[in-house]
């Protein structure tokens, strides 16, 4: 059997404000029909590109040398008709973002026969018939009727399976999926997985799939492509990679994943280390969470929305909560009430010993130097206009420590010296930092007061794997030597088994399930805790294919 | 890398509109060098006026006698004389001088009025918010002309002097423009205040005035210097416009372009050329110069519309590995374009 898409050799060049990039280097695949192969690594690696110039989707800037075989035509060099009849017949697209790559105006059943109408001469009718054919085998319920529905009344994962039925419908020999999943929650991602699964099963297709998530590689690939900086470093058979990497490059990134039930010898190791120290046991709650309600108004005549239902919680002196949910379950909700940036509607939340209900910025203020805010995207949490310097002086200066940055710059240098990152870097500006970096010296600014309480929002989740190890290891540090307590948000159970002392769930602003982690994770007792845990890949290939048969299982049991 | 550029050089390569013109390519650079030269000839004009016309712009006679009405181009008069008997070429040259100061009173005081309210409308939200967003809305609804002839009526009252009627065109033109000023302020603050690090300088305990100076100002005003050239172009327009109808500046107290034309209506049906068409040469040229200059730095400033040069294959080319500042184990920045966007 020949193979689908043969890359030889490929270079890709970018022409940058800063000179020419080598975004590619040198990279040969090859994919057999009906193979699933996963080109892993991070943001920057060139995995993106590579994917893309298989369909010739290069901005203008881009220049590619060497050779790309589809279907034994040479993509590269090929005009724009030629690779016009090739796109959606010979290969598709599934794209990150189901929300921005479907076209908000048209109904979905006109943009599934757009790809029809592009291949020749269809009539209206057959179109239609065609888009309700695809939409049933990808799983839509009652697509005769959602046919007419336009894209904002599909969720996200529905989506997704709208484009997926897009790159379907013309049978397409190759699929190329770029982080398909990375914009939807767990437990859907873990359905679309399952779909993409059937792509390949019953429509025969070959999947190139981009990821960054060593989980979903281990779920859905045959055959795995590690790239870093450009070059191809490896590649092997999933279950040879897993078992056995080659590359130190492969071995490192298959450390960095956070697994499941690494967390509970560390909580038990803190608690050991908080009840020698002595003392705060019986301390205060920081944060105390009674009946908590967090309404937002709604649209004039209709009800608002309620974000967060009856919560309640506590946080002591020391102590690390993780709180976990899908997108809209609450969460972000309560650690930006905690921070006082959201006003609460309803129950009691006292944050430091002062009430939040009826909130008032001035008597709130003193109250704000004991609590420290990492954001979740380390690209806008800085004023680009400041150096990193004066950006963590920031709260030294609010609050009356220092007159200005230069008179802060040796409290700064300790604490950039805390979270690892050299003096120097104070005086750069925001950009010229990576992500990492950046959300290190976000920890630094808000630990610049000594806050009593840390509140976390998926400080990692815009990181990659191996910075957010990184990252997660300086955040647990940090936490034993200075003692904050912390509340830490996030979507991903690993990473909060990872740091957490108890775990607190939510599901649709209600709190399911909160006790400490090696019980919520070890004997979940909520039906979705249960479900959210299964749906977690687990970067080990023989393992993820038990764990499906047992999400199966549960998702059979509606509940 | 070579030779490391000297301090001067790495100045003066760092200057706003030198790094514009080096960062540029292809058609971009033509269009924002050719608005360059135009813009550049246009200032020396006006700051050279008194070495560069050859008579005074209210000049109607000199030793030889009065200069004649409507004489043709040559001789003592390059481009001839207008009806009045004023030396068109002096009246272009100082006219350029009227322009300038029109454009920076005009400019100056609609920048100071329109920042701050579109500031502290935009931060602030609430009722001020509502009140100012109608009240330059309404602004918006009357013709801009027709606003500015009733400023400029307001403001001289019947009467011309130099600095009245360059003041009378400047706060009309104010007046048209304090809305558009406050609008883009008001917007981007409105989108800046969402952003992460203005929340985060809120949990950090910040006072109001400080995050609005310190953190919302200094953002949102970056796009400031594309507004103001485009808009200086439109003041010019509104400023010749104010002339032509005979709200301008009088003949004796400066040279006014817009005025200049409407006196050489009537000459145009009688084959007299060189009156109406270097005034209005002016004014095309000097507007399309600034527009130029606006719109290459408006396409510069953007990454999805500004070209780059194609990759070069025969350049050495920089590794990627060698523009991560980083070691192996922390992630670089992302140097794919592709991959910076999503």
């Amino acid at each position: 059997m020949s193979n689908i898409v043969e890359i030889k050799n490929l270079e890709v060049t970018f022409a940058t404000d800063g000179g020419d990039v080598k975004a590619v280097d040198d990279v040969s695949l090859s994919l057999a029909p009906g193979e699933v192969l996963a080109i892993v690594g991070e943001s920057g690696s060139g995995k993106s590109v590579t994917a893309k110039s298989v369909l010739g989707l290069l901005p203008e800037t881009a220049v590619s040398r060497g050779a790309i075989v589809l279907n034994n035509k040479e993509v590269i060099g090929m005009s724009g008709k030629r690779l016009r009849e090739l796109r959606g017949v010979d290969v598709a697209m599934v794209f990150q973002e189901p929300s921005t790559a479907l076209n908000p105006v048209f109904t979905v059943g006109w943009q599934i026969a757009e790809g029809l109408r592009a291949h020749g001469n269809v009539s209206k009718r057959d179109a239609r018939t065609k888009a309700i054919e695809i939409l049933r085998k990808v799983g839509i319920p009652e697509p005769d009727k959602r046919v007419d529905y336009y894209p904002h009344q599909f969720s996200g994962g529905q989506k997704q399976r709208v484009v997926i039925a897009m790159a379907l419908v013309l049978e397409p020999e190759l699929i190329v999926a770029d982080e398909p999943t990375t914009a939807l929650d767990v437990t859907v991602q873990a359905e679309i997985l399952d779909l993409l699964r059937r792509c390949r099963d019953e429509f025969g297709a070959a999947i190139i799939l981009i990821t960054h998530n060593m989980g979903i590689v281990a779920d859905l690939s045959d055959r795995v492509a590690v790239m870093y900086q450009g070059k191809l470093v490896e590649e092997a058979p999933a279950q040879q990679l897993f078992d056995a990497a080659q590359h130190p490059y492969t071995q490192k990134l298959l450390a960095a994943v956070p697994r499941i039930g690494s967390g509970a010898s560390r909580a038990a190791a803190r608690v050991a280390d908080r009840a020698a120290a002595g003392g705060e046991k019986d301390a205060d709650a920081i944060v105390i969470a009674d009946n908590l309600e967090i309404e937002f108004p709604g649209r004039f005549g209709r009800a608002p929305f309620r974000a967060v239902d009856r919560v309640s919680f506590t946080i002591s002196p020391g102590e690390v909560l993780g709180l976990v949910g899908e997108s809209g379950s609450g969460k972000t909700t309560i650690g930006r009430a905690i921070g006082g940036l959201n006003k609460i509607t309803g129950g009691s939340l006292s944050v430091l010993g002062h009430e939040m209900l009826g909130f008032k910025e001035r008597k709130f203020r003193p109250v704000r130097s004991d609590i420290g805010f990492v954001f979740q995207d380390p690209a806008s949490s800085f004023n680009p206009l400041l150096t990193i310097a004066q950006c963590v002086a920031e709260p030294l200066i609010v609050h009356g420590k220092a007159e200005d940055a230069n008179d802060a710059r040796g409290r700064v240098n300790e604490l950039l010296e805390a979270v690892q990152l050299p003096r120097a870097f104070g005086d750069r500006y925001p950009h010229e930092l990576s992500g990492g970096q950046r959300q290190r010296a976000s920890l630094a600014r808000s630990l610049a007061l000594r806050p009593r309480l840390l509140i976390a929002d998926e400080p990692t989740s815009a990181l990659d794997v191996s910075v957010q190890a990184k990252v997660l290891e300086l955040f647990a540090e940090l936490q034993r030597d200075l003692g904050f307590a912390a509340l830490f948000i996030s979507h991903d159970l690993a990473v909060v088994d990872m740091l957490s002392d108890r775990i607190a769930v939510l599901y649709k602003g209600q709190l399911v399930e909160e006790g400490v982690g090696s019980e919520v994770l070890g004997n979940p007792q909520h039906p979705y805790t249960q479900r959210l845990l299964a749906s977690l890949p687990v970067p080990d290939p023989r393992e993820q294919t038990e764990r499906r048969e047992a999400l199966r299982a549960l998702t059979a049991v509606d509940y | 890398m070579t030779t490391t550029p000297s301090r001067f050089v790495a100045v003066w390569r760092k200057l706003p509109i030198v790094r514009q013109v080096r960062q540029s390519v292809g058609l971009q650079r033509g269009m924002l060098v050719a608005g360059l030269i135009l813009t550049g000839i246009f200032l020396l004009t006006a700051l050279f006026a008194p070495l560069l016309a050859p008579y005074g712009f209210s000049q109607l006679r000199d030793d030889d006698g009065a200069f004649g009405a409507q004489v043709p181009p040559g001789g003592a008069h390059i481009l001839g004389t207008t009806v009045g008997g004023y030396d068109v070429l002096s009246r272009v040259i100082w006219g350029s001088r009227t322009a300038v100061l029109v454009i920076v009173v005009a400019v100056a005081l609609s920048i100071f009025a329109g920042v701050l309210l579109g500031l502290v409308s935009g931060y602030l939200g609430s009722w001020i918010d509502r009140v100012l967003v109608v009240i330059s809305d309404a602004v918006y609804a009357f013709p801009t002309l027709l606003l500015a002839i009733v400023a400029a009526i307001a403001i001289s009252g019947g009467q011309s002097s130099f600095w009245g009627g360059v003041f009378a065109a400047a706060v009309s033109i104010t007046v048209v423009y304090i809305p558009q000023y406050f609008r883009v302020i008001r917007a981007e603050t409105v989108r800046i205040k969402s952003e992460a690090y203005v929340e985060s300088a809120k949990v950090i305990g910040s006072s109001t005035p400080r995050i609005m100076f310190r953190h919302v100002f200094r953002n949102a005003t970056r796009t400031l210097p594309l507004i103001f050239t485009l808009n200086s172009s439109e003041a010019i327009l509104t400023l010749a416009g104010l002339g032509f109808l005979g709200f301008g500046i009088e003949p004796s107290a400066a040279a006014e372009w817009g005025y200049d034309l409407n006196k050489s209506i009537s000459d145009v049906t009688s084959g007299i050329w060189w009156t109406s068409l270097f005034p209005g040469l002016a004014i095309v040229l000097v507007v399309l110069g600034i527009t130029l200059v606006g719109e290459s730095l408006n396409d510069l400033a953007d990454p999805r519309l500004r070209t780059r040069r194609r990759a070069d294959q025969s350049a050495p080319v920089l590794e990627t590995a060698a523009l991560s500042t980083v070691d192996l184990d922390d992630d670089s920045n992302p140097i794919d374009p592709l991959e910076a966007r999503s």
